[in-house]
């Protein structure tokens, strides 16, 4: 007696490897596009871009003329912008997430202000720019200066700098603070001693993801009015300012009238984005460095 | 004798003195330890603050533009000329706008990012994801303007080049970049999710018999369609609410259409033209620009919240 028909089997058994392999190229290919397009972009940025840098185009002042023009002004703002961005967050996102985790009793309260962050972490960024425009700009009349526009930017980026900052200090071992509790630390003391230091590398990654999003953005500093052809250098947080997203948004615009102007924007894109990989460097050298696992 | 009292006296002022100097210390800690929850406490009140500023001001100053312009015909007109001698206020052709980029940009990012994801988690070696996810993710990274520039400079050129029809500015093209940025976000969503299913399961399907491809589709993905979904829904509330790509590539012409190979604004490019432009305050032009931004508020929120909603309420717990 035979239960299985051999031929049969066979058959459909390979119909049914092949229509895997074919799939499986498929799906391969699919995350290979993602991959190619990075690449064309990056080519495309550089071949355009590359030949228009030198030392006077990186310390230049904004001219009209293509072959003059100088992103001094745009790289001196955005570093305003990081020097305002960088402490806003840290006190600021730390501090919450040392509230969260460490100080809140887990309650409705507690679940109330994650649920609000992580609501706050999907708003579009222009709407914190028409935040920062109400406020910092109109009704603080600050005008649209370098603190207008780190403040905003620094609300902007505050959910990723709290989030991670949570998860940092969810990952210090319970065992650690008991320690230090059991040592007779109070609980500030232990917080300050212990908890901190070893969330520490953890913090630093995530808040230099956070600044490298917010020198990118663009959407908050157009609302702001932030303009891009400003000759003066920024020398205070009361200076008006333009930063670097802003120089390439105003160039690509204005690439249809002059064409020189596209590769301008290119040229201050490889800027910006040596920029942001410096950035993430930096962070994953610390977290790989210092991150300790208990 | 005489010296050991002393020694005594001695020893007695400075037990005295070091509990003074314990207790001082301590009532300082002390006062520390009190204030410390009070500071941190308003330090976590900010990004509170940051919501309800956030909607104080789109609502007071959406009522001042409601007031104007009734909500009615906000919401149903399908003209909008705002710098028109008898301006006309309609969100249709915006949201058309929103819709029909956030359409195109699913369509390229949802199938994409998903098959990326099954690659990722079904078969790929450990290897090869370890060096495949961190390239995703520099795609994650770049900053939105550079995808405008890539649009504006690159990608409408070529459409150009095959269909000559195509306006400088269209909304396909920043559709797709559009997409092609949300693909890491969904892959990387959606390969959580199934790498959350438990391998007992796939195991359980491949000793049946099953190809690794029934596997996925029959066992892996039915089993984390919440996370999937869920991605998916992130993916149009990002869609939705970015900005840089549609305003540099799809330029500003506000007619009410479908056609995709025409230029078409968003509501956020709406916002970045008039606050650009230099409304005066005070005027309905001003106030149409947070009547727009609240309508971009509820459509994000609502996605984010389904999304949360989606991925709590159905998941399966193994």
């Amino acid at each position: 007696m035979k239960y299985l028909d051999e031929i049969q089997l066979q058959k459909r058994m390979s119909s049914r490897i092949i229509k895997n392999n074919i799939l499986k190229q498929l799906f391969l290919a699919a995350t290979l596009f993602g991959l190619i397009v990075l690449a064309i972009l990056f080519i495309r940025i550089f071949t355009e871009g590359a030949a228009w840098i030198n030392w006077d185009f990186l310390t230049g002042r904004l001219s009209t003329a293509p072959e003059r023009a100088g992103i001094m002004g745009a790289i001196l703002g955005t570093s305003w912008l990081m020097l305002i961005v960088i402490p806003v967050t840290l006190i600021v996102g730390v501090g919450t997430a040392i509230y969260l985790e460490l100080y809140a009793k887990k309650g409705r309260f507690q679940s109330f202000i994650a649920t609000n962050i992580s609501n706050l972490a999907g708003v579009p960024s222009i709407v914190y720019g028409l935040l920062g425009l109400t406020i910092f700009v109109r009704a603080m009349s600050l005008g649209n200066v370098v603190l207008a526009g780190g403040l905003t930017l620094s609300l902007l980026v505050l959910p990723i700098v709290i989030v991670s900052a949570q998860e940092a200090i969810r990952a210090v071992p319970q065992h650690l603070s008991e320690a230090s509790y059991g040592m007779g630390a109070t609980k500030w003391q232990t917080v300050k001693n212990i908890i901190l230091p070893a969330s520490l590398p953890g913090i630093l990654t995530g808040s230099i993801l956070a600044l490298s999003r917010a020198i990118g953005e663009t959407a908050p500093l157009t609302v702001l009015g932030i303009p891009a052809l400003l000759i003066p250098f920024p020398e205070g947080l009361f200076d008006t300012f333009t930063a670097l997203p802003m120089q390439i948004y105003y160039w690509t615009l204005d690439s249809s009238l002059v064409e020189e102007y596209a590769y301008l924007a290119a040229a201050t894109i490889i800027v910006l984005l040596v920029l942001l990989f410096l950035l993430n460097s930096i962070a994953i050298y610390i977290r790989n460095k210092y991150q300790q696992r208990y | 004798m005489a010296a050991s009292s002393d020694l005594n006296k001695k020893n007695a002022v400075n037990v005295r003195e070091m509990i003074a100097d314990k207790k001082r210390k301590r009532n300082f800690s002390n006062i520390t330890e009190k204030m410390i929850p009070a500071i941190l406490i308003i330090i976590a009140s900010i990004s509170l603050l940051t919501t309800v500023g956030i909607i104080y001001t789109l609502l007071a100053e959406s009522i001042e533009f409601y007031k104007r312009v009734p909500i009615w015909e906000f919401f149903t007109g399908t003209v909008l000329r705002p710098l028109s001698q008898n301006p006309e206020f309609g969100i249709l052709p915006l949201v058309a706008g929103t819709v029909i980029s956030s359409v195109i940009a699913m369509i390229v990012a949802g199938p994409i990012g998903l098959m990326s994801a099954i690659y990722l988690s079904e078969y790929a070696s450990d290897k090869v994801r370890r060096t495949i996810k961190p390239l995703l993710e520099i795609l994650a990274g770049i900053p939105t303007i550079v995808y405008g520039f890539f649009a504006f400079t690159f990608v409408t050129p070529i459409i150009r080049e095959i269909f000559p029809a195509v306006g400088a500015t269209n909304i396909l093209s920043p559709g797709i970049v559009m997409g092609v940025m949300i693909i890491p976000m969904i892959a990387s969503l959606s390969e959580d999710a199934m790498n959350a299913v438990p391998n007992s399961m796939r195991e359980g399907a491949l000793a049946l018999g099953a190809t690794k491809l029934e596997t996925t589709f029959r066992v892996v993905i039915p089993a984390a369609l919440s996370g999937i979904i869920s991605s998916f829904v992130l993916g149009i509330s990002r869609a939705i609410g970015e900005t840089m790509i549609v305003t540099i590539a799809s330029g500003s012409s506000k007619n009410f259409t479908f056609d995709i190979t025409q230029s078409m604004q968003t509501m956020t490019a709406y916002i970045v033209e008039v606050a650009g432009g230099d409304a005066p305050a005070g005027s309905t032009i001003y106030y149409s620009l947070y009547a727009v931004a609240l309508t971009l508020f509820v459509f994000t929120l609502i996605m984010n919240l389904l999304a949360r909603y989606i991925s709590r309420k159905f998941r399966e717990e193994y």
